[in-house]
């Protein structure tokens, strides 16, 4: 997994609430055996006409925010179905940072696994971001993990919230089962701890 | 004297491995459960490190997304990449000795299926998978989520997850309900009223005498579509319901192990006095059988209702709700009993057991359907022969529907079974969501009695109504 430690990029806005995984990369995509090459897809269906032509109109094909590192999106992101395929697809595009009110679970829990940070914050500052980040592609949104701040062009700050253990696995780009494999005497002791108490597990 | 506990607090306590100062936790998984679709790129991850299943007796594996649903499919399945993917999970769950149902195995059906159909799936146990719907496994007072794939192979490696702990959330469902009102009627109420983010970092408990009067296969399409509410997962608290459906299959505790278990499933109840962080209760009385409108699994409505205007609703909600009217093709004001429809699908992890059928079966009998196409996809192989066996299918295939072979098929439509553009579909399945069921594919959630009184009149149809027929 890519560290994340700073990121300056253009933020695209993308203001519609419940955007869910299906819109992200929809299921035709999800036959890979692999975890690359999934950008092109990304938002298929509102990119991209039946036929494969752009949609001018869709955020992404605009000239300003065709290399948005950054999405300014509106609650509860990433709902619906469990795909890893979703954060695939936007790392794959250069998505590395999605900032909103609120994520859905599953979702949440995939961006880090890829060394994407997922953000949340109030209402009133995603408002103020997603106004910077319609200003195109000079705006630029800094991002600093260690600083659990993100910055809009203007130089309004706010801070975030990020759990310790997964910012750190961020900050250093580790492999949680690398982590967990450290505990193995620990799952030992449990497996034999749970094969008297619970033996039909 | 502990602290009374909720019986989400109960099953987490006895899963931790290890516990971090912030809290996170290292939890044990009992049962881990594997389809093609989430899974190649995990295993994949083990090879490249040359890591092991920890636990592969604990982890069951069956084809079911890609797979599809047609005579022949066991011998050949023509598209290329679902064969390629298929191939691969026969590969891996021989390699690595997993356990497995292939497409030739009449066990073979929806993972969330097979689990309980199997007694994979017992009480008390933690169970994950690659696939949000994983919830359905609550219904058995089991802590079931859906996890991602790196998070599959975290599993797969170490037979652990690393967690923190969710809130608690009661949903309760008091009194009974009325007659024509089923469970899925009562899951998609509750996500009507607490919107699709409402359950977002917590775990739901459904409880109430509504809940307790559900069968086993009805408390699993409650749980099935708690993660439609933003739910980690959704439990219901065993009882003589639990253990009857549990006694006696195949991979359920037998003599001494049976009456050990039992006793500790006895154990397994929220302790009164424990603490809920969020309470939602809804009269069973209350709730009719409902549709979405919509392209959320929020936009739910009494069947007697009238499509939504966009201006009924507030914040970013008012923006959604033109596009999925747009996407929908329905006009504000217009009756939903007047929605015609073009195309019925009965399946699915949320209705695809053997009662849904039999519900459906019930409206449809001696009757002939009137929309363009009808398919039912029985839940599992097991499934689709006892249907075979109590004469439903002879009822489903005498009134016009198509009688598959046991897959996920139209629910997400990976296989051939899609929508085409504008055509509008009534389904037992789980999500609405734009494209799911094909680009442009219209989509309306509803029981399986719903939708078959929809096949049988060509439009979303109040199934009271045929019921008042029928006595
Ligand atoms: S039936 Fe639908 S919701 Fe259930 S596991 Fe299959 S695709 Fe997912």
């Amino acid at each position: 997994m890519d560290k994340f430690t700073t990121l300056t990029g253009i933020a695209a806005p993308m203001p519609l609430v419940n955007i869910d995984t299906d819109m992200i990369i929809p299921k035709q995509f999800l036959k890979t055996i692999q975890r690359s090459g999934l950008g092109k897809n990304l938002f298929d269906e509102m990119r991209y006409t039946q036929d494969g032509q752009e949609i001018p109109d869709f955020v992404l094909n605009q000239p300003a925010y065709r290399s948005a590192q950054i999405l300014v999106a509106g609650d509860n992101f990433g709902c619906g179905s469990s795909r890893e395929h979703a954060p695939w697809a936007l790392l794959d595009f250069g998505i590395r940072c999605v900032i909103s009110t609120s994520f859905a679970d599953i979702f949440y829990n995939n961006c880090f696994k890829n060394g994407i940070l997922p953000i949340v914050l109030p209402q009133d500052q995603v408002d103020i971001l997603m106004a910077d980040a319609k200003k195109g592609a000079n705006a630029r949104v800094t991002v600093d993990l260690a600083a659990q701040t993100v910055t809009s062009s203007d130089g309004q700050s706010f801070a975030f919230e990020v759990d310790p253990f997964r910012k750190h696995c961020l900050l250093n780009g580790l492999d949680d089962i690398g982590l967990t494999l450290e505990k193995a005497a620990a799952i030992d002791t449990f497996e034999k701890k749970v094969a008297t108490l619970r033996p039909w597990a | 004297m502990t602290a009374p506990r909720t019986l989400y607090d109960k099953i987490w306590d006895d899963h931790v491995v290890h516990q971090a100062e912030d809290g996170t936790c290292l939890l044990y998984i009992d049962r881990h459960l594997v389809h093609e679709v989430t899974s190649p790129q995990a295993f994949e991850g083990l090879r490249m490190t040359g890591r092991t299943v920890r636990a592969p007796e604990k982890t069951i594996a069956v084809p079911d997304h890609n797979v599809p649903t047609t005579a022949g499919r066991d011998k050949h399945i023509d598209n290329e990449e679902s064969r390629i993917q298929v191939e691969a999970l026969d590969k891996n769950a021989k390699d690595f000795g997993i356990n497995y149902y292939p497409v030739s195995d009449i066990r073979q059906g929806i993972v969330h299926i097979v689990g309980p159909e199997q007694g994979w799936t017992l009480p008390g146990m933690t169970v994950v998978c690659g696939d949000s719907h994983t919830a359905t496994h609550g219904a058995f007072g089991a802590l079931a989520h859906g996890i991602g794939t790196s998070e599959v192979e975290h599993v797969l490696a170490t037979q652990t997850l690393i967690q923190k702990k969710s809130k608690n959330m009661k949903v309760e469902i008091t009194g009974s309900l009325r007659p024509g009102v089923t469970a899925k009627d009562i899951t998609l109420s509750v996500i009507g009223a607490t919107g699709t983010a409402g359950g977002t970092g917590y775990v739901i408990e459904y409880c109430g005498q509504a809940i307790r009067e559900l069968s086993m296969e009805g408390r699993m399409t409650v749980c099935n579509m708690a993660i439609e509410g933003g739910a980690r997962a959704g439990l219901i608290a065993p009882d003589e319901k639990t253990y009857q459906y549990v006694m006696g299959r195949p991979h359920a505790p037998k003599g001494a192990k049976w009456e050990a278990a039992l006793a500790y499933w006895k154990t397994l109840f929220t302790d009164e006095g424990a603490h809920f962080d969020k309470v939602v209760t809804i009269k069973g009385e209350d709730i009719a059988p409902v549709v979405t409108w919509g392209t959320s699994p929020e936009d739910v409505l009494p069947i007697t209702g009238v499509v939504p205007a966009p201006e009924d609703f507030t914040g970013g909600k008012v923006e959604a709700a033109k596009r999925s009217l747009d996407y929908m093709g329905l006009t504000p004001g217009m009756k939903l009993t007047d929605i015609a429809i073009d195309t019925v699908f009965i399946g699915s992890c949320t209705n695809g057991r053997i009662e849904d059928l039999r519900a459906a079966a019930a409206i449809l009998k001696g009757k002939k359907i009137k929309v363009k196409r009808a398919m039912v996809v029985p839940g599992s192989g097991l499934v689709r022969a006892q249907a075979e066996e109590e004469g439903l299918a002879q009822i489903f295939i005498d009134a016009g529907f198509e009688w598959r072979l046991a897959g996920c098929s139209m629910c997400l439509a990976m296989n051939p079974d899609q929508l085409a553009p504008g055509e509008r579909c009534a389904a037992t399945s789980n999500r609405n969501f734009e494209g799911r069921q094909g680009r442009g594919g219209r989509t309306h959630l509803l029981s399986p009695a719903m939708a078959a009184a929809a096949a049988i009149t060509g439009h979303l149809t109040d199934v009271r109504e045929m019921m008042s027929e029928q006595v």
